[in-house]
């Protein structure tokens, strides 16, 4: 792999995250992490769709008519969006259940969509491809991220296997009512964000 | 090919050809993949009914088998009590509750569901010698946010709690959604859902029921209203609205 096409698919995880850097696609981080489980699933459909209409809107990026092509692209994101949510309701419908909604608004979340329009129109099919996965993994990471402290502190337990046990359960850890609320994912997303550039200050803006 | 792309004509056909490309591989995937989710959910809904019935420990993995070999879906209509004929299989409460035709406006709608369905199905469950021990009867109600679903399994005599299973909520997560909670769960079976006299009186307790209490179990601490709903769902669905009629001719007649 040519140093290029690694940069593609590993900047976007840390260097210029979609989410803490880009600060893209927050709405979904706060509904999905309450478990590390639905964090997971909606990670790799997001990866999914990232990838692939990054791919298929770059295939044919030379013949879009400029006047439609959002529409175009939307056409594309939504019928990959629910084609996941088909695979999901097949294949794992326990979480199909929880995701439901959250897969469908795939369509809404602003990375798909802005990573179409600002790197798919432009470059070949195979950068692109990694593009999208690349962005996809820098959304799944912080969504596990954040699912982590949210499903241990919230629940005490990770992908449900207790890790603390829970004061009703006769253990001794009172969980944190808060984090188990969406809102919640604010306060972790920012502290992830101020964590991050502390260790990268380039990525501080300028006033 | 680039030159025609922004005329008129070049920009509908090409809309065009995406709508038949991205429709072609919507419609194959949801037409491939309908067999596969039609059994998970099929499944999903047998595996709450096995735990209903306390069999699912014992199907292990092999849960479709152990329901065809142990369970018995039959139909019955609310108003009259009666086992009758029907599609058990493609059932939907759901769906019936939404048509007018086949669905009621209860007089006194305690549990917060608007209409309720003419018909149900119950799930006669059997034990190895063959003899019905289990009768397990679905349940619908409002929690705090959105209707809550799940079975109630009862022992022979209709009136000894075996399980409360709920099998699909929106309660709050730690707080309502406890009543997955295998703790609380495990409060209920041997409790009475009828007093001598015929009344409704199981329900939830706030601050804890008492030892010898026969028909209460301990509240939800920190959810009020999703303990409510639990409440009134169970004093609707074994009122006379509900199951009632059908438990008073099941116990005088048996299965039929």
């Amino acid at each position: 792999m040519s140093s290029d096409a690694k940069k593609v698919l590993t900047g976007p995880i840390v260097d210029n995250n979609p989410i803490a850097l880009q600060v893209l696609g927050i709405c979904s981080a706060l509904a999905v992490t309450s478990s590390m489980a639905n964090a997971l699933v909606m990670s790799l459909a997001v990866i999914f769709v990232t990838a692939f209409s990054n791919l298929f809107i770059s295939i044919i990026r030379n013949h879009i008519p400029s006047s439609v092509r959002i529409i175009v692209q939307m056409a594309i994101i939504a019928s990959l969006v629910i084609v996941v949510d088909q695979v999901l309701k097949a294949f794992s419908y326990q979480l199909s259940k929880e995701l439901a909604v959250f897969v469908g608004l795939i369509i809404t979340n602003c990375i798909v969509m802005g990573r179409a329009e600002a790197f798919a129109m432009k470059e070949k099919p195979v950068v692109s491809f990694l593009d999208g996965i690349g962005n996809g993994l820098g959304y799944g990471a912080i969504l596990m991220l954040v699912a982590f402290f949210r499903e241990l502190l919230g629940f005490g337990t990770l992908f449900g296997i207790e890790i603390l046990p829970l004061v009703q359960n006769d253990g001794w850890y009172q969980a944190n009512g808060l984090l188990v609320l969406p809102f919640s994912s604010f306060f972790v997303i920012g502290l992830i964000i101020w964590a991050i550039r502390q260790w990268k200050p380039e990525q501080v803006e300028k006033d | 090919m680039s030159s025609k792309k922004e005329t008129f004509g070049g920009t509908v056909g090409f809309v065009l050809a995406v709508c038949v490309v991205c429709a072609l591989l919507v419609s194959f995937s949801a037409v491939q993949l309908k067999p596969l989710q039609k059994a998970n959910k099929l499944l999903d809904q047998q595996t709450k009914i096995l735990e209903a019935s306390g069999l699912l420990e014992k199907a292990g993995k092999d849960v479709v088998k152990t329901y065809n070999e142990f369970v018995v879906a039959r139909m019955i209509d609310l108003d009259s009590g009666e086992f009758i004929e029907g599609d058990v299989i493609n059932f939907d409460e759901r769906r019936n509750s939404r048509d007018k035709a086949l669905s009621i406006k209860p007089e006194s709608d305690l549990a917060g569901i608007n209409r309720r369905s003419n018909t149900a199905v119950v799930y006669l469950v059997k034990d190895e010698t063959g003899v019905i021990d289990t009768v397990v009867l679905p349940i619908v109600g409002s929690g705090l946010w959105d209707l809550m679903y799940g079975y109630v399994g009862l022992e022979s005599d209709l009136n000894t709690v075996k399980s409360v299973i709920y099998s699909d909520h929106k309660e709050t997560p730690g707080l309502g959604a406890e009543v997955l909670n295998p703790k609380w769960k495990a409060l209920w079976p041997g409790k009475k859902i009828y007093n001598d006299a015929g009344e409704v009186k199981a329900k939830l307790v706030k601050g804890g029921a008492k030892a010898n209490d026969i028909h209460g179990v301990d509240a939800l601490s920190g959810a009020t209203l999703t303990s409510n709903g639990v409440t009134h769902t169970l004093q609707f669905w074994f009122g006379k609205e509900g199951y009632k009629t059908f438990i008073t001719k099941y116990r005088a007649e048996g299965v039929k």
